[in-house]
């Protein structure tokens, strides 16, 4: 039966998509690899081995990309495991506004990236944002949050996380519900307090809810455009310039090759973060 | 288990954060798209002197000979464009991925890792657009969102193929139904849950996204709805209102889907999540 079975499951049905995907993501990122070692116009291009490389690393406008997007990645996915994991206990503890509380956290992620920040740069506003006149209210005298060149980078980080904090809270919450009861009776038998119980049961058996968190969030981070871009557009000067601004940057600028480079380097960063993480934690699942 | 005044503590704790954290902001987006313009400026959360939503909603879709109306037509089309290729292409490629292991197993799963890790190559694609003479056109961009959100899909449906029994398949073929009948008539109605779930998760990463028009659709006809947005940011400098209103018109949509699927939605993006 089996045999006769693969003439069923023909190779033509994966045929479109395999066109589409191979045409349309595929062609241009392996061409990308060539097209990073040129000075190119789209229409003729030029040769010029790896200067375009080297050009990343020697102009600090290009190689502080590189550190933010780094930060950007790694703090977000940190503060998403934190905030996510914590709202996910919690909306999953026995308190009757969970339902509409889950619904409030999740929302904003589905508003446009850009809408989310429109309303935050007028929120963040230094002398007339919200923030900074409920700051005043108590007593502080609010920061620049993104005209400071030290603090814009951290405001935005916070910005994404409160826009996809609703994600890894579902994705907890789903984890955590996935997690028989009778952990938690024999623990409390046993004598084990609420922190025992998040220590010893909740924390090691989340291992998977928390590994698709830390790679969709790492990912995500690692490629980001549209929030820096609608708030700060990588300033003051270059300080919040992340890869995937800087490739946008040298584009609209007409530098083809240059960007093309910066495109490759995201690529490499990418997979030598994502592809191990993959593997590593993919290894190292508590099955239930 | 919890007694009794420290649950109601936690639920209070609860609701007043989610008010402060998420209701701020909400309320400011619908507070300042209802001020006049002088209003909007100051930012303040005061209710505006004159509730003027409406009024300023119409200016919005009158503004440049109603440019947003023909944003939302087009980023309308590209995303149920988009899901329909998706839906039909994803659902037969993970089902045979799923149904046939082979010698092409290992690399179709390359495949779809290397999708949903990597960015797209961004100028390549234009010239590789340009060349093919189809740059700027809605094929091109339905194309592209389909190529990226195509791992994804199929992973879900790959997913959810492994919890068909093949009995039914077997059943189909004694019966004397062909490859294509087999796919068609019988498993492809089967998929419908996850159908759904492709549905509604990609109707809102496509309607939402913005970078890839921004790169792969430029041009005064060609704009999506993120795209107005965001050139209203220009615009709009001075007329805060118009810009919040503007935020409205294009949530709107995705509020409406929320409403009625969210238990849909919310389940949808874990268990994707969770599987990939």
């Amino acid at each position: 039966m089996i045999k006769q079975m693969k003439n069923y499951y023909s190779y033509l049905f994966l045929l479109p998509a395999g066109l589409v995907f191979t045409i349309f993501f595929l062609i241009p990122a392996i061409s990308s690899l060539f097209f990073s070692l040129t000075r190119w116009t789209l229409t003729d291009w030029t040769y010029i081995g790896l200067e375009n490389f080297r050009m990343f690393f020697s102009e600090d406008s290009l190689r502080i990309g590189f550190q933010n997007t780094f930060l950007y990645a790694f703090l977000t996915c940190g503060l998403k495991v934190v905030f996510g994991l914590a709202l996910g206990v919690y909306l999953t503890s026995e308190i009757r506004t969970k339902n509409y509380l889950r619904a409030v956290v999740f929302f904003p992620n589905l508003i446009s990236t850009i809408a989310v920040g429109i309303t935050f740069n007028s929120l963040m506003h230094p002398s007339k944002g919200a923030i900074n006149r409920g700051l005043m209210f108590i007593g502080i005298t609010g920061p620049d949050w993104l005209g400071n060149t030290k603090l814009a980078l951290l405001s935005v980080i916070n910005v994404d996380v409160w826009k996809g904090v609703g994600i890894a809270t579902v994705i907890f919450i789903a984890g955590i519900s996935s997690i028989p009861t009778q952990y938690y009776e024999a623990l409390s038998i046993d004598g084990g307090n609420r922190f025992d119980k998040f220590r010893h049961i909740t924390l090691p058996l989340v291992r998977p809810a928390m590994n698709s968190v830390i790679i969709l969030a790492l990912i995500g981070g690692l490629r980001t455009f549209d929030l820096i871009w609608s708030m700060t557009k990588g300033g003051p000067g270059f300080t919040t310039d992340l890869l995937a601004s800087i490739i946008y940057k040298q584009y609209s600028s007409g530098f083809f090759g240059l960007s093309t480079a910066g495109n490759v380097f995201l690529f490499i960063l990418v997979s030598v973060i994502a592809f191990p993480i993959y593997k590593y934690l993919n290894s190292r699942e508590v099955d239930l | 288990m919890i007694s009794r005044t420290r649950r109601l503590l936690m639920e209070i704790t609860g609701i007043i954060s989610a008010l402060v954290i998420f209701g701020i902001p909400f309320y400011f987006i619908i507070n300042s798209a209802a001020k006049n313009p002088r209003e909007a400026s100051l930012m303040k959360m005061s209710a505006p002197e004159q509730f003027l939503l409406l009024d300023n909603i119409k200016e919005v879709l009158s503004t440049d000979k109603g440019v947003v109306l023909t944003a939302f037509k087009n980023s309308i089309m590209i995303t149920l464009f988009s899901l329909l290729v998706l839906v039909l292409f994803c659902s037969m490629a993970g089902y045979v991925a799923q149904r046939r292991i082979g010698k092409a197993t290992p690399v179709i799963n390359f495949f779809i890792l290397t999708g949903l890790i990597l960015p797209p190559a961004i100028v390549p694609t234009i010239w590789l657009l340009m060349s093919l003479g189809i740059f700027k056109t809605m094929f091109s961009m339905v194309m592209i969102e389909v190529a990226l959100s195509m791992s994804f899909s199929t992973l879900i449906y790959k997913g959810f193929m492994a919890t068909i029994p093949r009995e039914i398949d077997e059943a189909a073929i004694v019966d004397g139904s062909s490859s294509f009948r087999l796919y068609f008539q019988i498993i492809f109605p089967l998929l419908k849950p996850t159908t759904a779930t492709i549905i509604v998760l990609s109707s809102v990463n496509i309607f939402n996204d913005f970078v890839n028009p921004l790169y792969f659709f430029p041009g005064k006809k060609n704009v999506t709805i993120q795209l107005t947005l965001y050139n209203f940011i220009s615009k709009y400098h001075s007329n805060w209102n118009l810009l919040f209103a503007d935020v409205v018109i294009i949530t709107i949509p995705m509020l409406i889907l929320f409403i009625f699927f969210n238990r849909k939605i919310i389940a949808g993006m874990s268990a994707g999540a969770i599987k990939a």
